[in-house]
């Protein structure tokens, strides 16, 4: 086997061995943003429900609470960005760390400190890289995300947002995530948790015009408040949390999936390639064959005369 | 036909169940709330204790419910919790292993968590 073709059988073994690891990746990728997807699912209730609730109390009392109320001038403001801990996802946490830069340097423009918590390694990694200060980091359960990696996410923010700023709290709570829209489309986007803005949220509560009956409150509406506040948080960063992991997932089963598709590619080139080579020896052979045959014929003729 | 309510149980990862109901006793944190039919409406925060729920069959599901909220209104109750079993997912001997470890490292809220779901296991 001549040296050429040598090379392109080699290389087109390993893009072959390479197209089934991806292969594999994307049918994996695929059924994890199927249960990711239930899981979205199966906490909509809940979320739903809490939000509801939370809605009722905000707008049927005339209750003041710390994380309900605007401060008059923000200090300081925690960010929480949410990553994955592996890659291969295309452009899934560049986008989302480039959706946390831009809002920091929103809020850094608007005179204010930032505090950054990061959730998966990939976002970490960026910032260490950087030597940027994290205030707080989570990895290893982005995959998939139980409601009690979301408490320990939320607790950290939550006791930031009660403590003073001078004592190194936070005045707003904003998360960024990416939102799975659909098998195709994911966004990164930035959101504020905290300080509510019950306008907003009675929005998503209520779709047309439906009127909250009044509550009776038990305790009282600020314990109620109180109560819900931390859940409402912990709900949402939940949700985040699993949106982010149905959208890594769909990114990298998308990403794995041109992967299969480019490495097909390739080996159709490479075999036409190694084809050709191939041809082009036996050509040679052939050639080299019958200019010997003929030498040889031409000099019998020559000795027989 | 009876009056009923609407019931949902729903904890934070998944719907524990939902149904009519004629009467729903809950604990919250000032004292157990019986809610039927036609009840004002009502926005509690629940201690962590069993849900007792009467179905319109005239059965009763029990559940453990570690803390959360009761939310009536227009004759739809939810129940939301963060954790919450009915009575009969709940594994006893575990629990009572559970509750046994839970006293020997005094860990007070593991061993109220596992006192609960055996008081509601104990119902069925």
């Amino acid at each position: 086997m001549g040296a050429q073709l040598r090379v392109y059988k080699r290389r087109i073994r390993s893009v072959t061995a390479t197209k089934k690891i991806t292969k594999a990746m994307e049918m994996i990728a695929a059924s994890r943003v199927v249960k990711a997807q239930r899981k979205v699912a199966a906490s909509t209730p809940y979320a739903t429900e809490l939000t509801r609730a939370v809605t009722a109390v905000g707008t049927g009392s005339n209750t003041k609470h710390p994380l309900t109320t605007q401060a008059e001038t923000v200090v300081r403001s925690a960010v929480l960005l949410l990553t994955s801990d592996r890659g291969l996802a295309g452009a899934f946490n560049s986008n989302a760390i480039k959706a946390a830069e831009q809002l920091t340097a929103r809020l850094e423009a608007e005179g204010k400190q930032v505090d950054t918590y990061i959730v998966g390694r990939r976002g970490l990694a960026h910032y260490n890289f950087r030597e940027r200060k994290v205030a707080e980091s989570w990895s290893g359960f982005t995959d998939e995300p139980t409601y009690a990696d979301a408490k320990t996410v939320a607790a950290p923010l939550i006791e930031a947002i009660e403590k003073d700023t001078a004592d190194g709290g936070v005045d707003e709570i904003h998360i960024v995530f990416t939102e799975f829209v659909s098998m195709m489309t994911q966004t990164a986007l930035d959101d504020r948790l905290l300080p509510l803005s019950l306008d907003e949220v009675a929005k998503e509560a209520k779709p047309a015009g439906e009127i909250l009956p009044l509550y009776d409150f038990e305790p009282s509406a600020e314990d109620v408040l109180d109560a819900l506040l931390p859940r409402y948080v912990e709900s949402r960063v939940y949700n985040a949390l699993l949106q982010s992991a149905a959208s890594k997932h769909a990114a990298t089963r998308r990403a794995m999936k041109s992967a299969t598709d480019n490495a097909g590619e390739l080996i159709e080139t490479l075999s036409r390639l190694a084809n050709a080579a191939r041809q082009a020896e036996i050509t040679q052979e052939i050639s080299e064959i019958v200019g010997g045959s003929a030498a040889l014929a031409d000099a019998t003729a020559g000795s027989d005369r | 036909m009876a009056a009923e309510l609407h019931v949902a149980l729903v904890a934070a990862d998944r719907e524990v169940w939902s149904g009519e109901a004629t009467l729903v006793v809950a604990r919250t944190t000032s004292g157990d709330i019986g809610v039927m039919p036609g009840h004002q409406p009502l926005l509690g925060v629940l201690e962590s204790g069993p849900v007792t729920i009467r179905t319109s069959e005239g059965g009763t599901v029990v559940a453990a419910v570690h803390g959360g909220f009761i939310s009536f209104a227009d004759n739809k109750l939810s129940l939301l919790a963060e954790t919450a079993e009915l009575s009969d997912e709940i594994d006893v001997q575990r629990e009572e292993r559970e509750l046994e470890r839970a006293q020997a490292e005094g860990d007070a809220i593991a061993e109220r968590r596992a006192d609960v779901r055996l008081r509601a296991a104990a119902t069925r």
